[in-house]
């Protein structure tokens, strides 16, 4: 059974019973999280669009070449042209895929999805955020009011339209999302895995609770006596999370919430790139920016000092008067 | 009103669907020349819109020169009321809050439906678009508003692919589909501004641009058109709302 179907409860207990659920340290690198994703699973990625995707991590899946995952996310931007691009995922679940709306269609998704050689299954945004609520409260579906009479459900045998037992009002129920693992980059998260999230949380606390298993990357680890402090910021708890990674700058270049908004010009230069000739220019990309670099810092570095600062300067002035 | 300056199409766009706006009113967002055009309704006359972003945003109130490149980035949040998940916003909607839907469009058909998801046959489409986002669910639950370019490809009889509902094939269909609540209100375009008829649910002219002609709106669309009784012509955008508009996006981001 494919992760992003729903999931019988005896068998969801199980997988939850099997983890170390106790409070202890699990800090490690971005190369020994990734052991978590092996081939084919099912995978949830946290953030939306631009903002606060676990680009680090995406990164290394790459460079450790897994293949055939299925990729479900709210909204995907440059990280849906990554996954398959690369040739890590076969199939994307969302209900929008496109670089950006500055730069028009990707050509690496029509390139890929066009030719069938790889899948975009589409949902409506609310509904990706039902399926992954469904899947944190442990019912197999949530009762939806959109999606009805479009083509969009034409597309989903999945999703199942009922006469409501109270009302007899026309439902549609999509079913629970328990992806196998999540991914979620946090501004701040302590060695046993209690993450703090600022400013827009997208569907990620939803996502956490559904998965089977959750890799934190952080923009830093905290003591737990700092979390302890603040305890109304920390969205997900320490028994939702496998392992923590410290991974400064582990969204860019996209934005993360506060600290950095996204590096535009290295944006632009990868769209001008990749839109020019999806295949050829996806391989140079990926040869140049995932595979050469030794390590994340020395990416960033590729990125570039001067247009890290500034996009460090426009994300930290969200909170100036 | 005075007379303005020599202004853009999705500059024309975005001021007449400003002026479709309420003070008082919560409407929801979309990226691009609904954002700026809600944004520029809060600016000329409706200081007590509240205006929602799907990223998680409750009272946005967007920073000139500032726009944020999508609903999901942190800009959408400065000076905001509030800010939320996803889900939840989106939920607001469906529990009614919300009284217009604003949306850009790639598509159209005579009954206000949109297609963001596929040009030609979906099992093997010419051209993959993006898809819904939250297209679908904004226009399955709330009365909505979509500002597009007028071109005759973009107009259509049928759309290729339902992406957000209007009032699918007409008359109580939608209704009878489930989507009890809402449906296409007003479509705006660089040529004119259309309703939708009570009964047959078509889409029909209320108001000519200042300039255009009933022809050259009927030669732009790939449908017949039907015209109100008394068909109105809109007032061109003034200075004042040009000015303010470009102080907004003095880039040009979403005014190009």
């Amino acid at each position: 059974m494919r992760g992003y179907e729903a999931q019988p409860y005896a068998r969801l207990r199980e997988n939850l019973a099997r983890r170390d659920r106790s409070l202890r340290e699990k800090v490690m690198s971005l190369s020994e999280a990734a052991s978590f994703v092996q081939d084919g699973m099912t995978v949830g990625v946290g953030g939306s669009t631009m903002s606060r995707t676990p680009m680090a991590m995406i990164w290394e899946l790459i460079r450790q070449s897994r293949r055939r995952l299925t990729v479900a996310r709210s909204i995907v931007s440059t990280d849906g042209d990554l996954f398959i691009g690369s040739g890590v995922a076969d199939e994307i679940v969302t209900s929008w895929f496109a670089q950006g709306i500055l730069w028009g269609l990707s050509k690496v998704m029509r390139r890929h999805i066009e030719s069938g050689e790889k899948r975009f299954q589409e949902w409506s945004h609310m509904a990706i955020g039902m399926r992954f609520r469904a899947g944190a409260m442990g019912v197999p579906f949530m009762p939806i009011r959109s999606m009805l009479g479009s083509d969009v459900l034409k597309l989903r045998p999945e999703a199942k339209e009922i006469d409501c037992p109270f009302t007899g009002e026309k439902l549609l129920l999509v079913p629970a999302l328990n992806p196998d693992v999540a991914l979620i980059h946090v501004q701040r998260c302590d060695p046993y895995g209690n993450a703090q999230i600022d400013g827009l949380q997208f569907m990620d606390i939803d996502l956490a609770m559904a998965a089977n298993g959750v890799i934190i990357t952080t923009e830093r680890i905290v003591s737990n006596d700092q979390i302890r402090r603040a305890p109304d910021q920390t969205k997900i708890p320490f028994f939702c999370v496998d392992a923590v990674v410290e991974a400064p700058y582990g969204a860019a270049p996209h934005e993360c919430y506060g600290l950095y908004e996204p590096m535009m010009r290295h944006m632009e230069s990868y769209v001008a790139s990749v839109n020019a000739d999806p295949v050829r220019g996806m391989r140079d990309y990926l040869d140049r920016y995932v595979l050469a670099p030794k390590s994340w810092p020395e990416f960033l570095t590729l990125i570039g000092m001067e247009e890290v600062l500034e996009a460090t300067s426009r994300g930290r002035s969200i909170y100036n008067d | 009103m005075t007379e303005g300056l020599r202004h853009t199409a999705s500059e024309m766009l975005a001021v007449l669907a400003a002026r479709q706006l309420k003070n008082g009113q919560v409407v929801f967002a979309g990226v691009g020349v609904p954002l700026l055009a809600a944004t520029l309704a809060q600016r000329l006359n409706c200081p007590g819109l509240t205006i929602l972003f799907e990223g998680g945003v409750i009272g946005a109130f967007v920073e000139p020169g500032r726009l944020p490149p999508s609903t999901n980035d942190q800009r959408c949040t400065k000076r905001a009321n509030m800010v939320l998940g996803s889900a939840e916003v989106l939920l607001l909607l469906q529990r009614g809050y919300v009284d217009i839907g604003f949306m850009g469009g790639a598509q159209i058909d005579q009954y206000g439906n949109l297609n963001s998801s596929f040009i030609g046959d979906p099992a093997a489409p010419k051209t993959r678009l993006p898809g819904t986002g939250g297209g679908n669910d904004i226009s399955s639950l709330t009365n909505m508003i979509v500002a597009m370019k007028h071109e005759k490809r973009r107009f259509v009889e049928k759309v290729d692919f339902v992406t957000s509902p209007g009032f699918l094939r007409g008359r109580r269909t939608r209704a009878e589909s489930g989507l009890v609540a809402g449906g296409m209100f007003r479509v705006i375009t660089e040529l004119a501004v259309f309703g939708f008829d009570d009964e047959s649910r078509r889409m029909a002219v209320i108001a000519l641009n200042p300039g255009v002609s009933r022809e050259e709106v009927q030669d732009n669309t790939g449908f017949r058109l039907d015209f109100h009784d008394r068909v109105a012509v809109t007032e061109p955008p003034s200075t004042h709302e040009l000015e303010t508009l470009r102080l907004l996006d003095p880039e040009r981001l979403f005014t190009s």
